[in-house]
């Protein structure tokens, strides 16, 4: 058994191979539910249950899924898991639920699951593509949890609901930055945690896709008849 | 072969037929989970809004010191039945959706923008030891910036002085609308007073109520950030304590006590 293989699809995903930082997938939810750290976490709890799944299950199949209709065989799967994820949240955890609304439904659209299961569970065995999901699934809750610390902590002054910096509009000293409350915020802010990474591992920049070539010599302006 | 089309098909019909399964196992295992979670939410807010919320005695046990009763807009009358409905199930959300039990809202009065009113509403009473009306819960509705907001609002009893309000389902922008559900927001509305010269003078204003302000007991501080949001708060007090609202109802009740 070859055990870094395991510990490979693990431990890859979470800053080398990370889904959103360098795959740039799942963007769509990390703007969306990362204003509040407890529904965020639970956030990445549906979604690392449902690739991790997705993943098993896919790869169990796999070899009697006709190509023709892979895709769709995928999608059936990963959102019958999604449905059974919002089920449990609606009748567990109501108040969370009630805050995520649609966006539980919308891990279906989560680029993240379908690329692990086209890329991975199509072609390798189900223990494995569990992990894989698992990895992947973490890796992706990192960069989420992180926004949403930022998020919460500098846009509403507090975490988890408790309040750290006090606001000034609940007597205290801190003035909120609304702007990150704003789902906008976040893409700044995972631009920055693309930034910081590519900077420290480089091999991660990607190569120009074209150049720029220089400017022919621009005509000059001055000796043009102007009509008016 | 898997490309065969009969395996195709095959495959595609057992992958759904499992599917659909589990799907519909879970759905109908945990619905009357779901439906408990429901309406014990939508209670909570009502028991918050009576300000009698007592976290630590069972919901369904508080609740029974409310008295339900159904109100008849037209006439602004209380009622004890209403055709065949139980008032606990009665649904006044539900019931816009029928045309025989609720009416369109002509555009130009609508202004909380929430298009068809039922014909009968539901209301919640809590009456003191002797028995006369301690305070009254009212259902109330509107559009804000992104979605209707549903809420309760509760009067004391010379129906004119507001006790609270709640909102137990919006969509507005966390931080900036979402911020009616802070309570030191919701706390600023006890005391405040709804109609001035029989017309509904309760407003949330843009910034804050200045102190020293006459007409500060009809004044709510705005949200910040959210001056839509507060319109649609506005909007919605003077829809349901006007005269298709809640207006008849109170003014029976006036002559009444």
């Amino acid at each position: 058994m070859n055990l870094k293989k395991y510990q490979d699809v693990i431990v890859k995903p979470l800053i080398d191979e990370n889904p959103i930082t360098l795959q740039i997938l799942g963007i769509c939810s990390a703007l969306a539910v990362t204003n509040n750290l407890s529904v965020t976490m639970v956030m990445c709890v549906a979604v690392i249950s449902v690739i991790s799944f997705s993943n098993l299950f896919i790869s169990l199949i796999r070899n009697y899924i006709p190509s023709s209709i892979r895709i769709i065989v995928q999608m059936t799967i990963i959102a019958s898991l999604v449905i059974v994820v919002d089920e449990l949240l609606k009748a567990y955890d109501y108040e969370t639920s009630k805050k995520l609304s649609v966006f539980v439904g919308l891990i279906i659209t989560n680029c993240i699951v379908m690329g692990r299961a086209e890329a991975f569970a199509m072609k390798e065995k189900p223990l494995l593509s569990f992990l894989d999901g698992l990895g992947n699934g973490i890796g992706y809750s990192l960069i989420l949890i992180a926004v949403a610390t930022i998020r919460e902590l500098f846009g509403a002054g507090t975490l988890f609901g408790y309040e750290i910096l006090p606001l000034i509009s609940n007597g205290g000293w801190y003035m909120g930055n609304n702007l990150l409350l704003l789902p906008p915020s976040s893409f700044i802010i995972i631009g920055l945690f693309i930034w910081l990474i590519r900077s420290l591992k480089s091999d991660q920049v990607e190569e120009d896709d074209f150049f720029v070539s220089k400017h022919s010599t621009s005509p000059d302006l001055s000796k043009r008849e102007i009509n008016v | 072969m898997n490309e065969s089309i009969v395996k195709t098909i095959g495959v595609a019909f057992a992958v759904c037929l499992i599917c659909s399964l589990v799907v519909s196992t879970s759905a109908v295992s945990l619905r009357d989970l779901q439906k408990e979670n429901k309406l014990n939410d939508k209670r909570i807010k009502i028991l918050q809004v009576a300000d009698i919320y007592d976290p630590s005695i069972s919901i369904a046990e508080q609740f029974s010191e409310l008295e339900s009763k159904f109100i008849d807009f037209n006439t602004g009358l209380m009622m004890d039945e209403y055709n065949n409905f139980s008032i606990d199930e009665y649904d006044q959300i539900v019931v816009t959706k029928d045309p025989n039990l609720s009416s369109k809202v002509p555009s130009s009065e609508d202004i909380a923008i929430i298009k068809n009113r039922e014909n009968v509403g539901k209301i919640y009473i809590l009456r003191d030891e002797v028995g006369t009306i301690d305070k009254l819960v009212l259902p109330i509705r509107g559009y804000g910036l992104w979605g209707t907001l549903y809420g309760y609002i509760s009067i004391e009893e010379d129906f004119n002085t507001v006790s609270g309000i709640e909102f137990y389902d919006h969509k507005e922008t966390p931080g900036l609308g979402a911020e009616v559900d802070n309570p030191k927001w919701k706390a600023q509305w006890k005391g405040k007073k709804i109609y001035k010269d029989n017309k509904v003078n309760l407003a949330v204003i843009k910034g804050k109520v200045e102190a020293g302000d006459s007409e500060s007991s009809y004044k709510i501080d705005g949200l910040s950030g959210a001056t839509i949001t507060s319109r649609g708060v506005t909007n919605m007090v003077a829809y349901w304590f006007g005269e298709s609202g809640y207006s008849s109802l109170l003014r029976e009740l006036n002559y009444e006590s």
